[in-house]
């Protein structure tokens, strides 16, 4: 085992620790949650987070959320999430936006925070609902609308009336917010496509992935692994209970997925809606603390917040290379093997996404080219990998996907006695994020 | 530095009460009655405010006046009834009135424009004081409310506030104000047109300064055109007045069934002023004068004072106050307290034991908050900040945070005890643990307890958001700090807080169950169900008998009735429970079941009813009630005289009231009259049960209570302090 020195050393006291965490179960768009906002979901897994660990709200100084779905309502979604549940008006709330790891964004911002003693509590998480996107009208009609809200004379109706000429037909349209790359207009599961292209990921692979990702979610769900984890959500008006994620599906076999036909590619295509993650609603909040306010407090630390890597790459052929972005450059820099990694929490966008990962991780020709470190990390052990399902099964809400990667990253190392832990994703524009934990008890 | 030194001068003025510096050509005049909470209009202000106008009217600089007040949240809460009550007679009152009136037509008469600047409530005199200014602003602040609420008190706004208020706002603005005695908030005022301008508080003084100096100098003039609208045209004619005052006094007799005076009072004067402007003021004393003389004004104000002297806690501040609060059971009762306790910032964990109760209790709470959102007196972000404060749960987790838990569950000793003992396993040492109880005696609840001194009664009524009494029972072990905790939780719920001895039934359960009885065996006897309740309504109850049987539940009528009569034997449960039981055996527990004594259907209104505004008729009559009655054969041919039945049902209400002060439940009368009226209706301007026998006389009430007996047997045999009292003639209250 090597020893490891974190980048910033203010002694332990200062390191933030990762206490508790929940969030509203993960619903499938346009179902359960069809009527709430991001603003509600956020909201729900707030207070959810203060009636699980008891906190006085007073004691949080900094909330930190992600989202990709904006509302324009609600621009600066964390802070109304913070008032709406009832926090005092003096806790400060920012939202941040970097796509599919918003959360991830928001967790190592405020481990930063509480190592630079700007902080001793926070509390970071995501939200995100597909069920109410912000649909635009198109953008000709739009400021044509305001110039006419400008025309207040009636005498200029003729101003009105030769607005109203130049429109046509087509810009009548209404402008539906796509889950694409604004650079180059492909979608992300195109984007997967082409990392197959690249990586050799076969379909009969991608499936057993996906099969594998659904089983192990019903059964951690059977076992009542997040039982604890999860808040109950009753929907106004009539208030039936919500307790568990409807993602995960127990009739998920290799041959009924072996079926599905390519959802990108049609032709040539791996990935299928049976593959791919889907669009769900949900939030997440996480409860971080430095070491010495958590035992000020009485909270046991779960996980250490180590260091993180960030990374980018090009916005279409690396849309979805994440973890081979950052996982090696992590491990590099602490000076860890892949031997030293006990847990491995990957967000799962798509079945075949992953795979394409885990094949670059142990490529030294793109360790080299691409990083230009000496050799690649290696083979990572699947049996380590998102034991509790993953994205693929549980649901990605965008935003607070990366909540529940940290809290379940923190809570396998504890279950599991490991050392270390690693939560890796991707994100549009060609991002990645990798954060390495650690069991304060190991 | 200059202007800096001119801002900091001392006052021009300097009076205990008052205060007056001048700037600017403006003067500016606060008042802060320092020996007291809020500001009042008494004997003390009045004569200070009095010199000021005279400095003001001597003055050749001072071109405009802002009225302000130096409390934080009060402008002035009215005039002082103390002194009202101090007044001898009839006379003495008008000629209070009229020195009132004097005082505001003085103010009104400056050659300077005056300003009132008004943060907190603006009540009664206050903005009566506030009318007769040339211009008001008011701050958005929420606890600023204007209204006049003299009716409350059986009387009128008597220095001028009839005549001012519908001159600047209308009649059919300034009449519902006057009839019920409203509040009415800034933004609100804005729009009647009652105040001109809406300020935020950190705002009011520089803004009053600011608009006072421009009315000086002519720079501003008001303008208060309203908008022409049928009603107002109506207004503008004698006729059309006087139809809208014959429309209003109709709703007065059907609202009040004739019994409260002050209402017609106030359109008495009103109608007078229609056709003689000019003694409108002479009028308003007089009948103002009248109504101070009143018994209706007499209980009402002495209620009044009862509520005030029970917002202090008797039991002085507890060591810790409860920010924390558990609540076991999220039916209608659990939840109501769950909710009253959130919209007041208290901490609330809600148990049930599975997430279908939780949804119950929640969606109840919610109905009640979308009705406020509704109603437009609740926003919908601060609607869903309660939704999300409250943590319900199904579990006892994070439980030793609480300071005080509050068991609504189903009224079973077992279930009490288990919850208890359940709640005591995991909360601290120092947890206070209360019960809803309304009838269990709460030393039988706390023998399961590890620690009966931390175990109380605390007995809200349904609707727990709408009922303003909390009754709270302390047993013999109870000490004195955990009562003092419990009452500080009461007043800060915003309920009104009578604390009573233990025992079955407590005060208001068991003063109910014999009053519940005779309705039973008048019913049995064949009485109408409408004669009764309209003979109770006319006596003054909010609600008739038989309707209140159902509201409360034929089954909890039953327990009632039954564990009482064990304890109290016929004196409070004589009646045959046979109708009771039946009924409840065939399903009809009232209105919660949708049938009781009478039928709860709903009635669908045909589109015409509707289009003509037809009210839904009486409820109907359960007919399986009516059979039984037959079947039991106690019917009486005898005809029922209503002035019996009023008598035999209050007179037992009464009686056993008398008995519970006989018997140590109740330390003083004033808990008596302020339980029966606020938690069981008992008519309001007779004061409560102790004052109503004041009122008429000991000795007439043991002689109706002996008359009865001796027909009707021991029920009615009167409770011993009456008899004694009787003899002497002695009062509950010193005259």
């Amino acid at each position: 085992m090597t020893d490891i020195q974190p980048s910033v050393d203010t002694g332990s006291d200062y390191d933030p620790v990762i206490v508790d965490g929940v969030r509203t179960p993960f619903m499938r768009s346009h179902k359960a949650y069809v009527d709430l906002s991001a603003y509600d979901l956020g909201r729900l897994a707030l207070s959810g987070l203060l009636a699980k660990t008891g906190l006085d709200a007073q004691e949080v100084e900094q909330v930190s959320m992600g989202t990709v779905i904006h509302d324009p309502l609600t621009s600066n979604v964390a802070r109304e999430c913070v008032l709406g549940a009832g926090f005092p008006a003096t806790v400060p709330a920012y939202t941040v936006a970097l796509a599919c790891i918003s959360s991830n964004v928001a967790a190592t911002n405020l481990s930063d925070m509480i190592r630079l003693k700007r902080i001793d509590v926070g509390i970071f998480g995501g939200t995100d609902t597909c069920s109410d996107p912000p649909i635009r009208i198109s953008s000709k009609l739009r400021k044509a609308m305001v110039k006419l809200g400008n025309i207040k004379k009636p005498q200029d109706i003729m101003k009105h009336l030769s607005l109203l000429q130049t429109l046509r037909p087509s810009d009548m349209a209404l402008d539906v917010p796509k889950v694409a790359e604004f650079s180059n207009g492909k979608s992300m599961g195109e984007g997967a496509e082409i990392l197959v292209q690249q990586t050799g990921v076969t379909r009969e692979e991608s499936d057993s992935f996906a099969e594998r990702s659904h089983s192990l979610a019903v059964k951690a769900a059977s076992e009542g692994i997040f039982k604890d984890d999860l808040v109950p959500v009753q929907v106004p008006p009539k208030f039936v209970t919500i307790s568990q994620d409807d993602g995960p599906r127990a009739d998920t076999t290799m041959e009924k997925l072996a079926k599905l036909r390519p959802a990108f590619d049609k032709k040539f295509g791996v990935a299928t809606a049976g593959s791919s993650s889907f669009l769900t609603d949900g939030a997440s909040a996480v409860l971080m603390m430095s070491r010495k306010k958590a035992k000020e407090l009485g909270y046991a630390p779960k996980a250490v917040v180590r260091d993180y890597v960030y990374n980018a790459g090009d916005a279409l052929s690396e849309m979805l290379s994440g973890p081979a972005l950052t996982i090696p450059l992590l491990l590099e820099k602490n000076k860890l093997s892949v031997e030293d990694i006990d847990v491995w929490e990957i967000h799962e966008a798509f079945a075949c996404q992953v795979l394409a990962n885990l094949k670059y991780l142990k490529d030294d020709q793109y360790a080299r080219e691409r990083l230009g470190l000496e050799k690649a990390v290696g083979e990572v052990p699947l049996e380590k990998v998102n034991v509790w399902g993953g994205s693929l099964s549980i649901g990605h809400p965008f935003g607070a996907t990366g909540g529940r990667l940290l809290w379940t990253a923190a809570r396998r190392l504890q279950q599991e006695g490991g050392r270390y832990a690693v939560v890796s994703g991707c994100a549009a524009g060609g991002h990645g994020s990798a954060i390495l934990l650690e069991n304060p008890d190991a | 530095m200059e202007h800096q030194q001119q801002g900091e001068h001392a006052a021009d003025l300097l009076l205990p009460c008052l205060t007056l510096k001048e700037k600017d050509g403006v003067a500016l005049i606060t008042f802060d009655d320092k020996d007291a909470k809020v500001n009042t209009l008494n004997s003390k202000l009045t004569p200070q405010f009095e010199e000021v106008l005279e400095y003001v009217e001597k003055s050749s600089t001072i071109k405009a006046l802002v009225l302000i007040s130096g409390k934080k949240s009060c402008f002035i809460a009215g005039a002082d009834i103390a002194e009202l009550q101090a007044a001898k007679n009839e006379a003495e009152v008008k000629k209070l009135s009229q020195s009132g009136q004097e005082f505001f037509k003085r103010l009104s008469k400056l050659k300077q424009p005056v300003v009132a600047a008004i943060n907190g409530s603006c009540l009664g005199g206050g903005l009566e004081l506030a009318l007769a200014c040339d211009y008001r602003v008011a701050t958005s602040a929420g606890n600023t409310v204007l209204g006049l609420p003299e009716v409350m008190l059986g009387l009128l706004p008597g220095a001028g506030g009839t005549q001012r208020l519908p001159a600047l706002i209308g009649l059919e603005k300034a009449l519902p104000m006057m009839l019920t005695g409203s509040n009415v908030k800034a933004e609100k005022a804005k729009r009647i047109g009652l105040v001109d301008y809406v300020v935020h508080p950190g705002g009011l003084q520089n803004k009053a300064l600011e608009v006072a100096k421009a009315l000086g100098e002519g720079k501003l003039k008001v303008n208060r055109k309203r908008k022409t609208t049928a009603t107002s045209l109506l207004e503008s004619v004698k006729a059309g007045k006087r139809f809208i005052l014959q429309k209003a006094l109709q709703q007065v007799e059907s609202k009040t069934r004739g019994l409260y005076p002050a209402p017609k009072g106030i359109i008495e004067v009103l109608n007078y002023s229609v056709d003689h402007p000019d003694k409108g003021y002479l009028k308003e004393s007089e009948v103002f004068a009248k109504l101070s003389q009143t018994p209706e004004s007499k209980g009402l104000i002495s209620l009044y004072f009862g509520q005030t002297d029970l917002k202090k806690n008797r039991y002085g501040s507890p060591e810790k106050p409860a920010e924390h609060l558990g609540v076991l059971g999220a039916g209608l009762m659990g939840a109501g307290i769950a909710m009253i306790s959130l919209q007041k910032d208290f901490h609330v964990r809600l148990r049930d034991i599975g997430f279908d109760q939780i949804a119950n209790g929640k969606k109840y709470i919610w109905s009640n908050l979308a009705k406020r959102v509704k109603r437009k007196s609740l926003s919908r972000f601060d609607a869903q900040k309660v939704m999300s404060r409250l943590f319900a749960q199904t579990d006892y987790k994070h439980f030793e945070e609480c300071d005080i838990v509050i068991e609504a569950v189903f009224e079973d000793l077992d279930l009490k005890h288990r919850v208890l003992k359940e709640v005591e396993e995991c909360s601290r040492e120092d947890m206070i643990f209360a019960s809803n109880t309304s009838a269990l005696p709460i030393s039988d609840i706390a023998k399961a307890s590890k620690r009966p001194e931390r175990v109380i009664g605390m007995h809200y009524f349904s609707p727990v958001h709408k009922m303003p009494l909390l009754e709270i029972i302390v047993t013999d072990q109870t000490t004195d700090d955990v009562a003092a905790a419990a009452v500080n939780v009461g007043i800060r719920q915003g309920k009104t807080v009578i604390v009573v001895g233990d025992g079955p039934g407590f005060y208001t359960t068991r003063i109910l169950a014999p009053y519940m009885d005779e309705v039973a065996i008048l019913a049995a006897e064949g009485v109408d169900f409408y004669t009764l309740d309209d003979a109770m309504m006319d006596f003054g109850y909010p609600v008739g008998p038989i309707a209140l049987v159902d509201e409360v539940g034929i089954d909890v009528g039953y327990h009632v009735s039954e564990s009482l009569g064990k304890a109290f034997g016929k004196r409070v449960s004589s009646g045959d429970l046979q109708i009771l039981t039946e009924l409840v055996a065939k399903g009809a527990k009232g209105r919660k079941s949708g049938k009781g004594f009478y039928l709860y259907q709903k009635q669908k209104k045909s589109v015409l009813d509707r289009f003509v505004g037809k009210k839904s008729s009486k409820k109907p009559i359960n007919p399986e009630v009516i059979e039984l009655i037959n079947k039991m054969g106690k019917k009486t041919s005898k005809p029922i005289d209503l002035e019996d039945v009023q008598k035999r049902m209050y007179l037992r209400m009464i009686n056993e009231a008398a008995y519970c002060l006989h018997d140590g439940i109740l330390k003083r009368p004033l808990d008596g009259d302020i339980g029966a009226v606020f938690g069981l209706g008992f008519p309001p301007f007779h004061g409560g049960p102790f004052r109503f026998v004041d009122k008429v006389g000991a000795k007439k009430i043991v002689d109706d209570l002996k008359r009865y007996e001796d027909s009707l047997g021991e029920r009615f045999s009167p409770a011993p302090n009456l008899v004694e009292m009787a003899n002497s003639g002695a009062r509950f209250y010193p005259e």
